[in-house]
């Protein structure tokens, strides 16, 4: 099990919140994720055998959000 | 991809060009242009401004999330096919304006965190063996590695200093910016500021395990944690929003009357529900983290917030714990080696008591401590080791008559003169002898009188302190601070029992404490608020944590935390009322399409500058 935590850009609206929760969680292999809506973070800890942080990375991109930086724990 | 995340990235440019647009559509209108040119100008603005709401209600859908811009998407649709061009693009054109207000908005309410990270240091000046440095990374700094801090720079790590001395401003931890001298063995901590001089510091903690990353990460981790009434609210938006959609379906199909149903989704958007209560506990939460209180959360401001009873710890919380030896008695005449072999026991222990007792011993120039074979903690009673065959017990007058050691007459009445002074009495016993009385003298906080004064006028009903101390100092500290009831020689255990006694009897407890053995209580009360100065247990098991360890920062938590639920109940009237009204105003007639939006991004605002009076809230 491995943590990952992302720095997005400023998140604006609540409902982005909803958008990200349910976008990476549906990911393979992600076991439970966390956004922090006012310090725009995501934190999600995921299977390292199944998926990787670039997917996760990848996962929120697509829903039109760009990503900072990472960090894995 | 790209071009969503364009769209996105343009969203105020667009809502600037749909107001635009609209401007120049009415005022071609007015000044009496053809109607087409207007329609045409209208129908435009909408096209535009719908994109990127249409984009990001797509992207929720993708992950099944029926999301307020989908809302939206449907109304403005449905309006632009029964030829309402002007509802259409004014819709459009106040949601995009809105969501950018909220975004200015929400940035002031989130610059207290912000302001706190950025205070964060960034790099380090690491020294090798030859004496030379090199700048790295803070995360890159390892354990144990010497790192040379300098007149303006911010200390990079938790450490110990190892050479030099200086004067630091330690405000970024403890919120006090006053400077602190440091000198040779002396902790700094991550963030703090280098005022004048130069220390060269060992690491001990460093990156994400310093105290300043994990207060960070802790006013983060509880700006996001939710009150209840936060929870109701997203359980009710999730259900919400959808309930919307078919509600304003049914009625579309009962009446036949589509701008009606178009209104209804309009209407129907939550914002201000869902953003009302996060606001007021991000302001609340970020004004605490800047004076030196830490709230771990929405629900702990709620909890905290309705407390009637608070229950004190006495060392440490209400008085200062930096103990001083005040009077000793030998009953042997081998004083030095008696002290000698009293601090090497004493040195193995970091309670307030044994501190004063190993300062005591250094400053008569003991050195040259025997070697311990043995220790043991007895929790409560004292400490007992084996020292060259012999049994040596540390600790309360309950711990020798519990060993079978019989006292003298003149040994009880030391005992009593000592504990009615005030102090805390230690014995010393060698095998089943007592040899040694030490008196320990402990001073009361000097805020501490006026902000209990203060927490009763708040509507703190009972004051209690608890504490493992004899029955005379604790009669002493009370009446010093001013508190009634009081309850001594407790164990931890015993605490932990009084505790679950108020809370049966349905009052709010707080425990205010700082040790290894509070953290029971800490855990068991409603609301656990732990000393900045106390044990990492302590803190970690707390809901509040008052970084000076002052009591005046219990006053500021009390004050904040009421005002912040306060606030935070103002803002769910608001949006629940402006809903109310709205849905009234609809049957009366009164509200159309962009009236009725209108009226929602201005209740949003309301709730944000609501929310930001909190930002500079103080307790004078």
């Amino acid at each position: 099990m491995a943590k990952l935590v992302m720095q997005l850009d400023e998140l604006s609206c609540p409902s982005c919140m909803q958008k990200i929760q349910a976008g990476v969680s549906q990911q393979d292999g992600v076991e439970s994720v966390k956004v922090l809506f006012n310090a725009s973070k995501v934190k999600a800890e995921y299977d390292e055998a199944v998926t990787n942080p670039d997917e996760l990375t990848q996962a929120v991109t697509d829903l039109g959000y760009s990503v900072q930086s990472i960090k894995v724990k | 991809m790209k071009f969503q995340r364009w769209l996105q990235s343009v969203k105020n440019q667009i809502a600037l060009t749909v107001g635009g647009l609209i401007a120049v559509a009415y005022g071609w209108y007015w000044l009496g242009g053809a109607v087409i040119v207007m329609q045409g100008l209208l129908l435009v603005a909408s096209m535009v401004g719908v994109a990127p709401i249409l984009m990001q209600a797509y992207q929720a859908l993708k992950v099944k999330v029926v999301s307020i811009d989908l809302l939206v998407t449907i109304a403005v649709l449905g309006a632009l096919i029964i030829g309402e061009f002007n509802e259409s693009a004014i819709v459009t054109f106040l949601f995009l304006f809105g969501s950018y207000l909220e975004q200015r908005t929400l940035k002031k309410t989130r610059e207290s965190i912000r302001a706190l990270s950025e205070m964060a240091p960034q790099t380090a000046q690491v020294l090798a063996a030859d004496g030379t440095t090199t700048t790295v990374g803070v995360d890159d700094v390892e354990i144990d590695d010497q790192v040379l801090v300098k007149a303006g720079a911010q200390v990079p790590v938790d450490g110990q200093v190892v050479q030099g001395s200086a004067y630091v401003n330690e405000a970024s931890i403890t919120g006090e910016a006053q400077l602190v001298k440091k000198i040779v063995g002396d902790a700094v901590y991550s963030g703090a500021i280098v005022d004048n001089g130069t220390l060269t510091v060992t690491a001990t903690q460093v990156g994400d395990d310093t105290t300043f990353a994990q207060i960070i990460e802790l006013v983060e981790e509880a700006q996001d944690s939710k009150s209840p009434a936060e929870k109701f609210i997203d359980r009710f938006a999730t259900y919400y929003t959808p309930a919307v959609l078919v509600l304003a379906l049914a009625i579309g199909l009962i009446t036949r009357d589509f701008k009606l149903a178009i209104t209804i989704l309009v209407l129907g958007c939550p914002g201000a529900l869902v953003i009302g209560a996060p606001v007021s506990i991000v302001a609340g939460i970020g004004n605490g983290a800047k004076h030196g209180v830490l709230i771990k959360g929405g629900e702990v401001v709620n909890a905290m917030a309705g407390i009637d009873t608070m229950v004190f710890d006495k060392t440490g919380t209400l008085t200062k714990g930096d103990t001083a030896v005040a009077h000793v008695q030998f009953y042997t005449a081998a004083e030095q080696a008696t002290l000698a072999v009293t601090t090497a026991v004493e040195a193995q222990s970091d309670h307030p008591l044994a501190t004063a007792i190993v300062q005591y011993a250094r400053e008569r120039g003991v050195t040259d401590l025997p070697t311990i074979e043995r220790i043991e903690t007895l929790k409560g009673l004292g400490v007992q080791a084996e020292v060259a065959g012999q049994t040596i017990r540390i600790g309360r007058a309950k711990m020798m008559t519990e060993a079978g050691i019989r006292l003298t007459g003149a040994q009880i009445a030391a005992i009593t003169a000592s504990q009615t002074a005030g102090q805390s009495t230690v014995l010393v016993a060698v095998d089943q002898q007592v040899v040694l009385l030490i008196g320990i003298a402990d001073t009361v906080k000097p805020e501490a009188k006026a902000a209990l004064t203060r927490l009763k006028k708040a509507g703190v009903k009972h004051l209690v302190m608890l504490t493992g101390d004899n029955d005379q100092t604790a009669a002493a500290i009370a009446k010093a601070v001013g508190i009634t009831e009081y309850h001594a020689n407790l164990l931890p255990a015993e605490k932990v029992e009084f505790i679950k006694t108020y809370q049966a009897s349905g009052q709010k407890v707080a425990f205010i404490g700082d040790g290894i053995n509070d953290s029971p209580s800490l855990a068991l009360a409603d609301i656990g608020i732990a000393m900045g100065s106390g044990t990492d247990v302590a803190i970690e098991t707390s809901d509040i944590v008052l970084m000076q360890s002052t009591l005046s920062e219990l006053v500021y938590a009390d004050y904040l935390t009421k005002a912040t639920a306060r606030n935070t109940v103002q803002n769910i009237v608001i949006a629940v009322g402006t809903v109310g009204l709205l849905l009234l105003g609809l049957m009366l007639g009164w509200v159309q399409m962009a009236s009725g939006m209108f009226v929602h991004e201005i209740s949003i605002l309301v709730v944000i500058f609501n929310a930001m009076r909190l930002i500079r809230f103080k307790v004078r």
